[in-house]
């Protein structure tokens, strides 16, 4: 530790840092605009100017950019110093030369971090009386508002983008002041992670478009802390509500996971709350003769009525990976253990046993994301991260660099210096392996991807393992793979912090298998017993939180359906689960229709309308995310709780409400709390679960923590229309959170942050203030707790059977996903909608050629049993052998599963046309759209 | 030995010596010389202790600026030396002179350079506008290869260099060490925060030195002659020659070869011919645009960086801009202004809309409409784009005309705040 000395008095520094960021990191006010703390420091705003002394005497000192000067051990500076305080005011008159004074009408207002800065900084009268320059806008597609004539040049937005995300397609133009700051020629962003634009810029050129549909200040939003629901990774968001609508998501700081970012589906994807699809009201199929079939309302009391009426014999239940534990829990705890059954497809429920065990080995780690972020070889099983585990895809991008910050330590060049270390490290990379059956978002920064089926990974995979450690796996048989086993295997080898990173989307038990061996060989390498990185994506909120449950007993989704289909269930009970998303329409078929001797009665708890659950008798509404309190378990086996946001429209009830029966005299006993209480205690895979029950000591035995900012405005005049009186706000009974502005302060207790503030520090950038120091953890709050103990001891290799190759004259078939729109709920929202493309089949050149097909033309796919007509899309880098199928919402993937034959089908020009169209709006890395070589990047 | 090293080879009125007239006039001796005897470690000596200093504008040693270059088994394989040929200081056309009139002799200068560092790679940036000197650079190099000066294992000594000429897309910038590497590199002509230093992590992050055409056509001359003869060339001092223009109303405004100590009225009055019939001197940026105004009572300081310093300017490029008594001194300065506002590269905020206001203001005592405040805002400025507030020296730089115009010109301002605009076009 190093020491130095600010305004007299002396502080306790890491001298790795800069002075900005120690200054920060001690709570001081120092303006700043460029320096970002997961993009360090470049020197381009000038705004955090101090004083800096030679030694203690020294009167006179030296004005210095505290962002690029170390804070080396015995500095001596000023932030209050005339001379700094003038120059960081000259700054920000200069930055509102061109600033239009549009904060009234800015959607950043309120929350600009170029207001904070400006407020203090001092300056307040304008001298400039000259003409402003002013820019065009662009349309930056469904996501991004453009207005760049807000713009103050801080460089952030391409740093971000190009720089820390891989982005292309945004850059620095133009000079002097005329610098712009936007893409060549107008489009949508490429970038998945465009959203954090939104704050990572310090005002308002770009701001986030599905918030203009129905703005409003942040002051003005009721928010809590809450859970992403588009994966499995368990991002920590905030979104915010007004007048009973969800309004937007934003970036909830987690040490350990999302950090400062989010990736574009869970941000832009919460329109479905709002969605016309959502199921708003109980309904029953009616049974009498004289209206069946005709599907009536009911009220809430009439549904509870007829849901325990229908279900009170022998019922079969069916959880959800979507659902809340909590639900799962009160799903199981309503029908037995023996009458429960898992939510997913069967090969999803084989693959998450051999993931949690997996996870449950000593000897391996499961990294966090921000472990991945620091890993210094990684090697990417099959899965398509960027598409289903997207904050992962951004870890790895930072992965890569570590390269980099090892040449910048040798070079002796801090690591904050962020354009001097990307300088001397130019384009060297630190290895990233990726096997996968077609090119992916992440191979511009992958030492090689290869391309390969599942069968072919699962042979490589082994002879990686073989070359590894010579008692694992087989080796290779031919030349070819057994040099690629050897490049990787070397890497894996003398990396530090070897880390691989796969999927469940495969549903491969083998590749599980075969990726697991690798992680075991390498232990024998492992420096100092440091366990091997190993994770597993996983597709849900809850994938991991279900399959837990499913280890304390339950029978498989197949189990169920074959039981409903011989007739020997009197109901089924279906939480939160479009079941054609799981299995074939002819399993669910035969489960619907049971036997002569009875069919069950199907009732559907679920969030939107539905295909499936249109076939339901008794349909009951259930709260979204945004409407309860749930606790979510992601892909590392760490559970996390997501707080309520807003009071639901009265006919909509959480799951485990519906599913508890109701006892009027311990209400209590359906909440979220007591829930997992119950499980924590009862179950031993929740076992610890409590922990993530606030305490109730002090003051919070007495106070909540408020929902509403202290400036929340309009409760008097929000219900004035109805009633003139001011209503009572809506009481919480279930969480130690309050639909209110009244409360704890946060600068008291911050463990439950609705929304990051600090005086002086509307923006989101406030969170340095919750930090106990910057990139640290949160001083308050709890970053989950993690269910899954390392207590198996290491297993030794497990025998992989080798996955089926294709019949001859066909093609092996995997599975694109699309991180706008595989989501099911996501992809309800309208702004992914409008990046969502149709169903399509991806081939490879010679194999299109061979066959007659042409670019965006069609093509019929046939397994034998099943044909459906498919536009094509043409890829460059594409396993051979192979065909790829994007199902979207229209096909069910269980049909197509194995191999399919392949044929051309005439096609007219409005087919190709609409096809082109479609494609378009599709971001890869080697299509060959528009038949360029180069495609899009 | 000569008194001329820079440009004895040098007569405008012929084309350049060819590499045979080149060598006949006693040409890359200094090369051969330096391979057959010397060791890097030799030149690299011979050059600090020759007191040679950059001629680009800074005047910093260049033989220290070569040792931050880490050397032997543990640097890194791969360094590079760049020259900067991309002279746009208003009013400086020195380096011009030396790569239209005798080409190879920067060359020769860049080979001992590149053998001192070991750089086996040189990149030429030169100001897109110089096609002329692009031309002969291209054909100088050439030659050089077929002789077997450049390319691998040259004249035997196992010592390999290619020199690669890169002509620049145009930006004042790019005269920046920093900005230039950026450009050079196919990036925004951005400069580069110091430290790392170029010599440690320059171009494509490899250990680099950039110098000027000027400091580079030293070389052959020191390595030829040696340190006393070089130190025995300056009057002052300092060592050696210096290229010194002079430029406005003079009667034969042109560029020489002058010790270095030479007073300034010989440049201007011997060598310029003094001011043009009906003309007298009222001021001098005496290297350049971006230096501060000198007065006719400075005419006996000499060419000297300390002297010059003293006086509270800078020697710089050595070239020469003459103010006279019927050119408007507000609108030579908003001139400069103009020139520094649009050649900002836009990076740090204090350069990128500064100069834009004061250009602004100037164009408004031209137009008249100037305000008593606007002076207020020009003082607030100077400090405010001053050194060490701006990310690199362009906005310093632009700040030295400004900040002596405004001290020795403060009667012309008040004139045209409060006489409608500019006298001199009235």
């Amino acid at each position: 530790m190093a020491k130095i000395t600010v305004d007299g008095i002396v502080y306790e520094v890491n001298p790795q840092n800069n002075l900005l960021q120690e200054c920060l990191s001690h709570g001081l006010d120092l303006p700043y605009f460029c320096w970002h703390p997961c993009m360090g420091s470049v020197g381009a705003c000038r705004q955090c100017a101090v004083k800096q002394y030679r030694n203690a005497d020294d009167k006179i000192g030296t004005v210095v950019m505290s962002c690029m000067t170390p804070a080396s051990d015995g500095a001596i500076i000023s932030i209050a110093d005339a001379q700094a305080v003038k120059m960081r005011s000259s700054v920000i008159e200069s930055l509102m030369i061109s600033h239009p004074h549009d904060c009234p009408v800015c959607e950043e207002g309120g929350e600009c971090h170029l207001q904070d800065m400006t407020q203090m900084s001092g300056h307040n009268y304008r001298r400039y009386d000259f003409k402003k320059v002013t820019h065009r806008n662009q349309n930056l597609g469904p996501f991004i508002n453009h207005e760049m004539n807000r713009c103050i040049a801080c460089y952030r937005c391409v740093r971000y983008y190009d720089d820390y995300a891989g982005g292309k397609d945004l850059a620095a133009l133009g000079a002097h002041h005329h610098v712009y700051f936007g893409r060549q020629e107008e489009g949508t962003l490429e970038s998945e992670f465009s959203g954090n634009l939104v704050e990572v810029c310090p005002t308002g050129v770009f701001t986030d478009k599905t918030f203009s549909e129905h703005y409003t200040r942040k002051w003005d939003l009721q928010t809590a802390p809450s859970i992403c629901t588009g994966c499995g990774a368990g991002c920590n968001t905030t979104p915010g509500e007004r007048y009973g609508t969800l309004r937007r998501i934003v970036n909830r700081y987690h040490h350990d996971l999302n950090g400062y970012f989010l990736c574009d589906r869970g941000r832009f994807g919460y329109g479905f709350n709002s969605s016309d699809n959502r199921i708003t009201e109980a309904s029953l199929v009616s049974s009498h003769a004289d209206e069946k079939g005709v599907r009536k309302p009911l009220t809430q009391q009439e549904a509870q009525r007829q849901f325990d009426a229908l279900t009170a014999g022998d019922v079969v239940g069916i959880g959800s990976p979507r659902a809340s534990l909590e639900s799962n829990l009160a799903l199981r705890a309503r029908v037995g253990v023996k009458n429960f059954y898992a939510g997913f497809s069967a090969e999803q429920q084989r693959c998450m046993q051999a993931v949690i065990a997996i996870n449950r080995e000593q000897g391996l780690h499961c990294p966090d994301i921000r472990t991945l972020e620091q890993a210094d070889c990684v090697l990417v099983v099959n899965e398509d991260i960027t598409n289903t585990s997207p904050r992962f895809a951004l870890a790895l991008r930072q992965a890569v660099r570590n390269r980099a910050a090892q040449l910048a330590t040798d070079a002796r060049i801090p690591l904050w210096q962020d354009a001097a270390v990307r300088e001397l490290a130019q384009n060297e990379l630190s290895p990233l392996f990726i096997l996968s059956p077609q090119g992916t978002r992440l191979d511009d920064v992958a030492t090689e991807t290869f391309l390969s089926t599942i069968a072919q990974q699962v042979a490589l995979l082994s002879a990686i393992a073989n070359t590894i450690d010579a008692s694992v796996g087989t080796a290779a048989t031919d030349e070819d793979s057994a040099e690629q086993a050897r490049r990787i295997a070397a890497a894996l080898i003398s990396a530090t912090k070897p880390t691989i990173v796969s999927g469940t989307s495969a549903g491969s038990e083998a590749l599980i298998h075969a990726t697991a061996n690798v992680a075991r060989a390498l232990r024998k390498y492992s420096v100092q017993s440091a366990a091997i990185n190993l994770c597993f994506a996983m597709p849900e909120v809850n994938t991991m939180g279900l399959a837990l449950l499913m280890e304390e007993g339950g029978g498989t989704l197949d189990e169920a359906l074959q039981r409903l289909a011989r007739g020997n269930a009197d109901a089924a009970i279906v939480l939160e689960n479009d079941l054609s998303l799981r299995t074939t329409p002819a399993a669910i078929d035969a489960a619907i229709a049971g036997t002569d001797s009875g069919s069950a009665v199907w009732v559907v708890i679920d969030q939107l309308h539905n295909s499936f659950n249109a076939r339901a008798q008794l349909l009951l509404p259930v709260t979204s995310f945004a409407e309860q309190n749930s606790t979510f378990v992601n892909y590392e086996g760490r559970a996390q709780s997501s707080h309520q946001v807003f009071p639901a429209d009265a006919a909509l009830r959480p799951g485990y409400e519906w599913l508890t029966p109701h006892d009027p005299l311990s209400p209590l006993l359906t909440t979220s709390e007591t829930i997992l209480f119950h499980s924590a205690q009862t179950l031993a895979a929740f076992a610890g679960a409590e922990k993530l029950l606030p305490p109730r000591t002090g003051m919070q035995a007495l106070m909540k923590s408020p929902r509403q900012l202290h400036r929340y405005s309009g409760r008097t005049a929000m219900h004035a229309h109805s009633n003139v009186h001011e209503s009572k706000q809506p009481t919480d009974r279930q969480s130690p959170m309050a639909f209110s502005m009244e409360g704890l302060s946060l600068q008291k207790d911050s463990s439950l942050l609705s929304a990051a503030w600090a005086p002086g520090w509307n923006s989101n950038q406030a969170i340095s203030k919750f930090q106990d120091e910057i990139n640290g953890e949160l001083k308050q709050g709890c970053k989950g707790v993690h269910l899954l103990q390392r207590t198996l001891p290491p297993q030794s290799a497990m025998a992989v059977n080798s996955a089926k190759a294709g019949k001859k004259g066909t093609f092996v078939v995997y599975f694109i996903d699309h991180i706008f729109g595989s989501d099911e709920l996501s992809a309800k929202s309208p702004a992914i909608t409008a990046r969502s493309v149709g169903p399509y089949l991806c081939i490879g050149k010679s194999e299109a050629t061979a066959l007659g097909l042409h670019q965006h033309g069609l093509a019929r796919v046939s397994n034998g049993d099943h044909v459906v007509e498919l536009p094509v899309l043409i890829r460059q880098r594409i396993a051979a052998g192979a065909v790829g199928i994007y199902c979207g919402a229209e096909i069910n993937r269980h049909l197509f599963a194995g191999s399919v034959s392949v044929a051309p089908v005439n096609e007219d020009d409005n087919v190709l046309a609409r096809s082109r169209q479609m494609f378009s709006d599709l971001i890869i890395n080697d299509s060959l759209i528009n038949n360029s070589e180069s495609g899009r990047g | 030995m000569t008194d001329r090293p820079l440009t004895r080879n040098i007569d405008m009125s012929r084309a350049p010596f060819d590499i045979g007239q080149y060598r006949a006039a006693g040409g890359y001796g200094s090369v051969e010389k330096m391979l057959k005897t010397m060791a890097p470690g030799d030149v690299l000596d011979l050059v600090k202790n020759s007191g040679l200093k950059g001629r680009g504008g800074a005047g910093f040693p260049t033989g220290l600026k070569w040792s931050f270059v880490p050397m032997g088994d543990n640097a890194p394989k791969t360094k590079y030396l760049v020259v900067n040929a991309d002279e746009m200081e208003p009013g400086t056309f020195k380096d011009r002179l030396l790569m239209e009139g005798d080409p190879h002799l920067l060359l020769e200068g860049m080979m001992i350079a590149a053998y001192t560092i070991q750089a086996n790679t040189a990149y030429i940036f030169l100001r897109g506008e110089y096609l002329r000197a692009e031309k002969l650079l291209q054909n100088a190099i050439a030659e050089a290869h077929n002789k077997g000066l450049l390319g691998k294992n040259i004249q035997g000594s196992g010592f390999d260099l290619e020199i690669i000429l890169h002509t620049s897309a145009g930006r004042y910038i790019c005269g920046e060490e920093t900005a230039l590497l950026n450009a050079l590199e196919g990036k925004r002509a951005n400069p580069r925060a110091k430290p790392p230093f170029p010599q440690v992590s320059g171009l494509w992050g490899k250990p680099t030195i950039v110098n000027n055409v000027e400091t580079l056509c030293n070389l052959p001359g020191i390595v030829n002659y040696g340190i006393e003869w070089f130190k025995g060339l300056g009057l002052g001092a300092d060592a050696g020659t210096k290229l010194c223009g002079v430029s406005g109303r003079v009667k034969n405004p042109g560029c020489w070869e002058l010790p270095l100590g030479t007073p300034i009225r010989e440049l201007l009055e011997d060598k310029a011919g003094g001011m043009c019939d009906g003309y007298a001197l009222r001021a001098f940026l005496p290297g350049g645009g971006s230096t501060d105004f000198l007065l006719p009572q400075h005419l006996d300081l000499t060419l000297d960086y300390d002297v010059i310093g003293k006086a509270g300017s800078r020697l710089a490029t050595g070239t020469m801009i003459v103010l006279d008594d019927r050119t408007c001194p507000v609108g030579m300065v908003g001139n400069l202004m103009k020139f520094f506002s649009h050649e900002s590269c836009g990076w740090c905020t204090p350069c990128r809309d500064g100069l834009p206001w004061i250009d602004e203001i100037f164009q408004r005592f031209e137009k008249g409409g100037g305000l008593e405040s606007d002076m207020q805002v020009l003082t607030d400025h100077l400090e405010y784009l001053g050194p060490g507030r701006t990310f690199c020296a362009l906005a310093p730089g632009a700040m030295a005309p400004l900040g002596s115009a405004l001290r020795h010109f403060r009667d012309d301002f008040h004139d045209h705040i409060h006489g409608g605009g500019c006298p001199w076009q009235r």
